[in-house]
């Protein structure tokens, strides 16, 4: 019996073992691994052929080049624009979907809103990029209108580029936002206009703070994925468009100075790190719950 | 503002007009490309110059490489597929070992490592590409150095492709087991073992049938994931191009509508797998 008994610990901790073993291998080889040679990367300095020293020489450079510095600042300041705007257009459609739809139309409204993002990205920038290059549809638009004499470029610009980041996050804004708002209650809305309360006072006392989770979480996955886009940048926004994740790409790919792009590597990700941080701190959310949240 | 208190005649309209703006602004760019992978024009460009399939059927003597012809465009949807192929069984087998593991053990540790298993959500794409890319490359020159070891498949290329997209795909396919397993009645399990069941019966005739819903749907977000994953694909590219790579790299030098039949081809075949995983999902409730 005890022979039985020690026979079955045995093979539960063989089996606690074999289930273990993949997710270490998977975090280990592909996540904490890579991040540890980047950081070993970063803090090392080329001296000679094949000749390495420990420095902080990389870090040096992007705080005295004026121009990684301001394509830094510029990614960082465009990305909180772009997830603030997608709050705000995505906020009135999960409000429709989550309260003002019962039922079926609010789950079909729901359901259309999500078919564009089962398209791949690189589609959808295809679509924009007919949609508003100088020979596109929407300049020629504006000549058949005579709004403009000529057709204009609307590529290129920092405008275009919120368009296109927008666009290309609001999937990931609307479902934390629908799924928050359908836990509210309407009495509570109810009673708030019962006892005078108007619109506005609804909306910030009642509806935004029960909506937090759900409004952190988006802004959370937003600003995450606008910050480390490559593809809307350097097609919407072409030369001009200084997005950091191009200067990632170009010390590695195409400089091939791994060093430099593994320190701009971590400091896109220690730039995330804080903003939202920062963040969850400014709302008084916890990391756990809001990504429980979000799912 | 909701339906059981009155609302002003202008609010209903402006949310009708709200909600109809947002749809086009949302099925805009998709209608566009699909317009014009039919117009008779060398570019993807207005006027309408009438209706043509060229860029589908034609074929170089025509002047135009349509979708059908184009054995470039059409090797990197290979390349993607397999990819994604690999990626999905990839995703789902650790997936499962990760949900059993997240689900059925209490230990510290393990609760560590699922917060853990988060953190490629809240990672960059490029950064996953870059650092498995260093990674690889240092593995790859201490095989070198020390064993004299050719290591290839730890150079860019497909091999690293699969690795790199399966660094963030896992982690979704776990979330997605791990809630159905979460949801199944141990007592089952329980009433099986008495009956005098072995473990693998189990696990083979009870619990893998349960989760088999979850495991088709987390192999179809996987292959979906990976076929049109683009940051972390470009980082660890060699020289077989999947088909995002190979349509970024044609529309930066202003591509043929060649381009919108394959993004037409794309956004059928998506359609198709929503379609399927929609009714999948029906027929379980």
């Amino acid at each position: 019996m005890l022979d039985g008994a020690a026979r079955a610990r045995w093979q539960n901790r063989l089996l606690f073992a074999l289930l273990l073993a993949p997710a270490v291998v998977w975090l280990g080889g592909l996540i904490v691994l890579p991040h540890v040679e980047l950081a070993i990367l970063s803090f090392r300095e080329r001296v000679g052929p094949r000749h390495y020293v420990p420095s902080l020489a990389q870090y040096a450079t992007f705080f005295t080049e004026p121009l990684y510095w301001h394509v830094f600042v510029r990614t960082a300041w465009l990305s909180i624009v772009a997830t603030l705007l997608t709050l705000l257009v995505a906020f009135p459609i999960a409000w429709i979907i989550a309260k003002l739809l019962r039922g079926r139309a609010g789950t079909t409204l729901f359901m259309l809103c999500l078919i564009p993002f089962w398209v791949s990205e690189t589609v959808r920038t295809l679509g924009w990029m007919i949609l508003l290059r100088e020979s596109g549809v929407l300049p020629a638009l504006l000549v058949r209108l005579g709004i403009t004499p000529v057709p204009v470029e609307l590529l290129y610009h920092d405008a275009t580029l919120l368009v296109g980041l927008v666009y290309t996050s609001m999937l990931f804004m609307l479902i934390p936002l629908v799924s928050s708002l359908e836990s509210l209650d309407d009495s509570l809305i109810e009673a708030a206009y019962d006892l005078g309360a108007n619109g506005v006072d609804v909306l910030r006392r009642i509806v935004i703070p029960h909506a937090a989770p759900g409004i952190t979480a988006g802004c959370i996955i937003v600003f995450m994925l606008t910050l480390g886009n490559y593809l809307t940048p350097t097609l919407l926004g072409g030369k001009n468009s200084q997005w950091f994740t191009e200067q990632i790409y170009t010390q590695f790919i195409t400089r091939f100075n791994w060093e430099e792009g593994a320190a701009f590597g971590f400091l896109l990700l220690g730039l995330s790190t804080a903003i939202v941080l920062v963040g969850l701190r400014l709302t008084g959310q916890s990391f756990g719950a809001v990504m429980r949240d979000s799912r | 503002m909701i339906p059981s208190l009155p609302r002003p005649a202008w609010l209903r309209v402006s949310t009708l007009i709200y909600t109809i703006g947002f749809l086009t602004f949302l099925f805009l760019p998709l209608a566009i490309v699909a317009v014009f992978a039919f117009n008779d024009a060398p570019y993807p460009a207005p006027p309408w110059r009438g209706f043509t399939l060229d860029w589908f059927l034609g074929n170089a003597a025509s002047g135009r490489v349509g979708l059908l012809q184009d054995g470039e465009l059409q090797g990197s949807i290979l390349t993607s597929a397999l990819v994604a192929c690999w990626v999905a069984a990839g995703s789902v087998a650790l997936g499962t070992a990760n949900a059993f593991l997240i689900e059925r053990s209490r230990s510290r540790a393990v609760r560590a490592l699922s917060v853990l298993m988060l953190a490629p959500l809240v990672i960059p794409g490029v950064i996953l590409g870059i650092s498995i890319l260093a990674f690889a490359s240092r593995l790859a020159e201490l095989g070198d150095d020390w064993f004299g070891w050719d290591l290839d498949f730890l150079r860019p290329g497909l091999p690293l492709v699969v690795l790199g997209q399966l660094s963030y795909v896992v982690t979704i396919a776990t979330l997605t087991i791990a809630a159905r397993l979460r949801r199944f009645d141990r007592t089952l399990e329980e009433a099986a073992l008495n009956l005098g069941a072995s473990r693998a019966a189990v696990l083979r005739t009870v619990v893998l049938p349960y989760l088999k819903p979850a495991l088709l749907g987390s192999a179809a977000i996987a292959f979906l994931m990976s076929f049109e994953d683009f940051n972390t694909t470009l980082m660890l590219v060699g020289s077989d191009a999947p088909l995002t790579v190979m349509m970024y790299g044609r529309m930066r030098e202003g591509a043929t509508p060649v381009l919108n039949a394959v993004s037409l081809f794309l956004m059928l075949a998506s359609a198709a797998l929503a379609l399927l995983l929609i009714r999948g999902q029906r027929r379980k409730s």
